[in-house]
């Protein structure tokens, strides 16, 4: 390209007044360097242009996300209140059951005390029925 | 308006719309964010993309928007911390480096830049649009668009000089 008319379109550049051709053309040369000292400024600002754009965007898009945080913590309490509902319901027929097992404890324990007292009494019975019977056979 | 058939429309400036984002929010992260974000949008609205003209220009104006509106948000929290992360490297003696230096500083000029300034920049120099696409985008008029692009040309060459003449002159 001419001096001159690189001169020309650096200013026509700097006053924002270049069209998109004018600056590709700008980019193309600057990006190849240029041998103009007080535009060295110029090959640094192009270098940078060109290489802005060449960076991509590495997330892809998702286009259903899930859903919304505020709708999440809606579906958070229902879940922890059935979870509370299910382990009260849970807990509630554990006591129920211990209950249960305690009595039951309960009544065989009275139950032995008493069929041994019985046992007792049978004995003491058994004894009274041998002592009736040499009674009887002594007398007769 | 199928999920395919919206994509097909979409896709072509995906990394347009991330890279915008990007220039505004400073951290990839969020770039990345507000683009899933923004095609989100775009998907939900999908009935009244066929409506519009030029969709390109919606989206990019929706990014613009939704940008100014995260910065707004976060003005005092961690987007000015990733600013304060950017460490200049020490000049090295190496011209490659140098060289190297002077494009990364390049960055860190436009990210000074007034924001209007910063969203003018890329869309014409680095993603080169049409003037009148910009003020389509932008909703400014021609006249102000070429000012401010002519403003921020001036401020990014006048600090590169100064930079370079930095202790010579």
């Amino acid at each position: 390209m001419e001096f001159v008319d690189l001169e020309k379109i650096v200013k026509k550049y700097e006053n924002g007044a270049t069209s998109l051709q004018e600056e590709i053309t700008l980019r193309n040369y600057f990006t190849g360097g240029t041998d103009v000292p007080y535009l060295q400024e110029y090959e640094y600002l192009f270098h940078y242009f060109a290489k802005a754009k060449e960076e991509t965007c590495t997330k892809n898009i998702q286009l259903n996300p899930k859903t919304s945080k505020i709708k999440n913590l809606k579906w958070f309490s229902v879940a922890a209140a059935i979870v509370v509902s299910f382990s009260l319901f849970i807990g509630k027929k554990q006591q129920d059951a211990a209950v249960v097992k305690e009595q039951y404890a309960h009544v065989v324990k009275t139950l032995e005390i008493l069929s041994s007292n019985l046992k007792k009494g049978e004995q003491a019975v058994a004894t009274l029925y041998t002592y009736k019977y040499t009674i009887n056979k002594i007398l007769k | 308006m199928t999920q395919s058939s919206f994509l097909k429309v979409v896709l072509p400036f995906k990394d347009k719309v991330f890279r915008l984002a990007k220039r505004l929010l400073v951290s990839k992260e969020e770039a990345e964010d507000a683009t899933q974000e923004l095609f989100f949008k775009l998907w939900k609205n999908k009935e009244k993309i066929t409506d519009y003209k030029n969709v390109e220009a919606f989206a990019m104006t929706m990014t613009k928007n939704y940008c100014y509106d995260r910065l707004k948000s976060k003005q005092a929290s961690n987007l000015r911390l990733i600013h304060t992360n950017y460490k200049e490297k020490e000049t090295a003696l190496d011209k490659s480096i140098e060289y190297r230096d002077s494009i990364n500083q390049v960055h860190q000029l436009i990210e000074n830049l007034p924001e209007q300034q910063k969203v003018i920049i890329q869309l014409r120099d680095i993603e080169q649009y049409d003037f009148d696409e910009i003020c389509n985008m932008l909703n400014m008029k021609p006249t102000a668009v070429r000012v401010a692009l002519s403003r921020a040309r001036k401020t990014l060459r006048e600090a590169l000089i100064k930079k370079h003449n930095y202790g010579i002159r």
